[in-house]
């Protein structure tokens, strides 16, 4: 599956693109399969969100999850610092992050 | 230290002013990504895998409780209550939002401090010895002319669209402690015949291509020492390259025409730019200086320690260095505590260290490019208190220049360019090394991990190197031994196929098992690994 994300251009936090907005959960990301490259020009165009670009990602029983470390990190936030994660602490994040 | 006139308030205000407009447009999307970011990264913001990021320059790593207190309290209302102290003596937050930043910089810029020139292909804050003016062996304090140079570069029209970022260290002893023949200048103050000059050295650096800066021109007379420094880059920014990044940076240029051919050119140039009159007249040179004045430090005092305290002794012997002003002492702060992230400090204990400067060390701190704190002029019938306060904020640590004082980049934690992280192998490596006995038996090992190539962690002049690589999407860890940013500054040699994250960790522990078994008398890790060579660690590592 393909994802998109970006980063919010106010925050900088990370968001996944959920098929009719913007998300910062990583769960809320829909497959934007073979319209990645049209719906990705319509948001740069929008500016709402920076640089965003496409991924490929595999589904899971807990949702979406990028297949590269680095957007698996950017899904979650510093693996060091679990408490600055978006949300609570996933419990099982080691298990999908790394 | 140097305080702002009003050029310096005024420009560093009209930036703060300009920037906080540019991000305005920016909001209401009057300009897109494309155009924002070339200003956006003039003044220090970067974006990075989570959240912008914001590095703060530190001028030759000099602060004081004023502006320290000013970071933490940036650190606890705009971002997470904590900063990333960097090996550019700088300062970096990691989840500035870009509405608050016009805010941020004009905080700072109200404690004469900004992110000016802290990335972009320009000259980067200039670093120096976190020793000046404590030190017993500099030949004069660096400081005056790093100021100077922050005054020539700030804003130098010429010299801000260079090939590649520029990196300038100005230092003052023969002892090496800010690796400056690892930068694009490196420039060391000596005396001859009673005189006062500079040895330039020009063209090293890390990242993919590492080089140990030559040489150019042992000794400039001191009132050359702006032009010098003109006519260096100037021949750089005409004849560096601008076709490929990755050959862009000046130690390509000195490497491909040779050293010989460089300064050949720089000396033409010079020529030209000493009629140029940009040196600064003798009294603005004193005006400078005269902001480093050493302070009043009192004579006579006791010059002993009680040592009774076994925790403090240890902690006396491993981060107290000898100063030139009897009955004073330089107190190193690490922030490697076992377990920790290298660099990084808590608003709270970014004050506390505020606090200490201001009532022990004259109001002074330095930060060093090991990721540690220096209160440079502390008395020593004050050590004891200033060590209970640091164990009370938990910044105690006594493991300076140990192989768990670790220099590690933010990685691929934080990191949009890295390929692997770093904290987590640092923080591995330290607690496989937990045991101070143990790592004191060690001695001195100096141990820098990077997570790409680009070498901010300073992986080619650690003892032991570690750069983390992307091999097929999962991380991967090469090993390097001997490399040495000091005076006997040397590259690591890459010791063969990477290991995972565990195996980087079992394999600096082949590494020091090997020198604890061949090393002889009081030897370093380094002096060993000179005298035996490469090959027996090879073995080790690999069997």
């Amino acid at each position: 599956m393909k994802l998109l994300t970006g980063n919010d251009l106010a925050s900088g936090a990370v968001t996944w693109w959920t098929g009719s907005g913007w998300s910062l959960h990583v769960e809320d990301a829909a497959d934007v399969g073979e319209q990645g490259d049209s719906i990705l020009a319509a948001e740069e165009a929008a500016r709402r969100v920076n640089a965003p670009y496409i991924i490929d990602a595999v589904a899971t029983p807990q949702g979406p999850r990028p297949a590269h470390i680095k957007d698996r990190v950017r899904a979650l936030g510093p693996t060091v610092r679990l408490d600055l994660t978006l949300k609570p602490a996933d419990p099982a994040a080691g298990n999908w992050v790394i | 230290m140097y305080k702002y006139d009003q050029y310096d308030q005024a420009i560093v205000d009209a930036r703060v002013e300009e920037f906080r407009d540019q991000v305005r447009r920016r909001m209401a999307g009057e300009m897109t990504e494309d155009q924002f970011k070339p200003l956006r990264l003039m003044n220090g913001l970067y974006l990075q895998l989570h959240a912008y990021m914001l590095r703060v320059a530190i001028p030759y790593g000099t602060l004081d409780s004023r502006q320290m207190h000013m970071l933490a309290h940036i650190a606890r209302k705009y971002d997470r209550d904590y900063g990333h102290f960097t090996t550019r003596q700088n300062l970096q937050y990691n989840w500035i939002k870009l509405e608050d930043a016009g805010d941020i910089l004009a905080d700072l810029a109200t404690v004469e401090m900004h992110a000016i020139q802290t990335s972009g292909n320009c000259i980067r804050n200039i670093s120096s010895d976190q020793y000046a003016g404590a030190a017993a062996d500099e030949v004069t304090d660096p400081r005056p002319w790093a100021e100077l140079l922050r005054q020539w570069s700030t804003f130098h029209p010429e010299f801000s669209y260079l090939p590649r970022k520029f990196k300038i260290a100005v230092i003052a002893s023969d002892e090496d402690r800010a690796a400056m023949r690892l930068h694009d200048i490196g420039i060391q103050l000596v005396e001859r015949d009673g005189k006062l000059g500079a040895a330039f050295y020009v063209g090293g650096g890390m990242g993919r291509t590492p080089m140990i800066a030559p040489l150019i021109k042992d000794f400039v007379p001191i009132e050359d020492f702006l032009s010098y420094s003109e006519a260096c880059l100037r021949v750089y920014n005409r004849h560096g390259r601008r076709d490929n990044i990755y050959k862009a940076r000046i130690k390509i240029l000195v490497h491909e025409i040779g050293a010989d051919e460089y300064r050949r050119q720089v000396e033409e140039e010079f020529a030209h730019v000493k009629t140029l009159g940009i040196d600064p007249p003798a009294a603005e040179l004193e005006r400078i200086t005269a902001f480093f004045a050493p302070p009043a430090f009192e004579a006579g005092i006791a010059d002993s320690v009680d040592r009774s305290d076994p925790d403090f002794a240890v902690w006396l012997d491993q981060n107290v260095k000898a100063h030139k002003q009897p009955g004073y002492a330089i107190v190193n702060i690490s922030l490697k505590k076992t377990g920790d992230i290298p660099g990084d400090a808590s608003s709270a204990q970014i004050d506390v260290m505020a606090d200490l400067a201001k009532d022990y060390s004259f109001d002074e701190l330095r930060v060093t490019h090991a990721q540690n704190i220096v209160l440079p002029h502390v008395a020593k019938r004050d050590l004891y208190a200033v060590w209970q306060k640091l164990v009370e904020a938990d910044l105690a640590a006594a493991n300076l220049d140990l192989i768990s004082d670790i220099i590690a980049c933010p990685g691929l934690d934080y990191c949009s360019l890295a390929n692997a992280r770093s904290i987590p192998v640092a923080q591995k490596i330290a607690k496989r090394f937990a045991d101070p006995v143990r790592q004191r038996n060690l001695g001195e090992l100096k141990l820098k991990i990077s997570g790409c190539i680009n070498a901010c962690g300073h992986h080619h002049a650690g003892h032991i190197g570690i750069l983390g690589v992307d091999k097929k999407g999962t991380e991967n860890y090469q090993l390097s031994l001997g490399g040495s940013g000091a005076e006997d500054t040397s590259i690591g040699k890459i010791t063969g196929p990477g290991f995972d994250e565990d195996g980087i960790v079992d394999a600096v522990e082949r590494v020091t098992d090997k020198y604890i078994q061949l090393r002889e008398g009081e030897e370093r890790f380094l002096d060993t690994y000179r005298r035996v060579g490469f090959d027996p660690f090879k073995e080790a590592i690999y069997g």
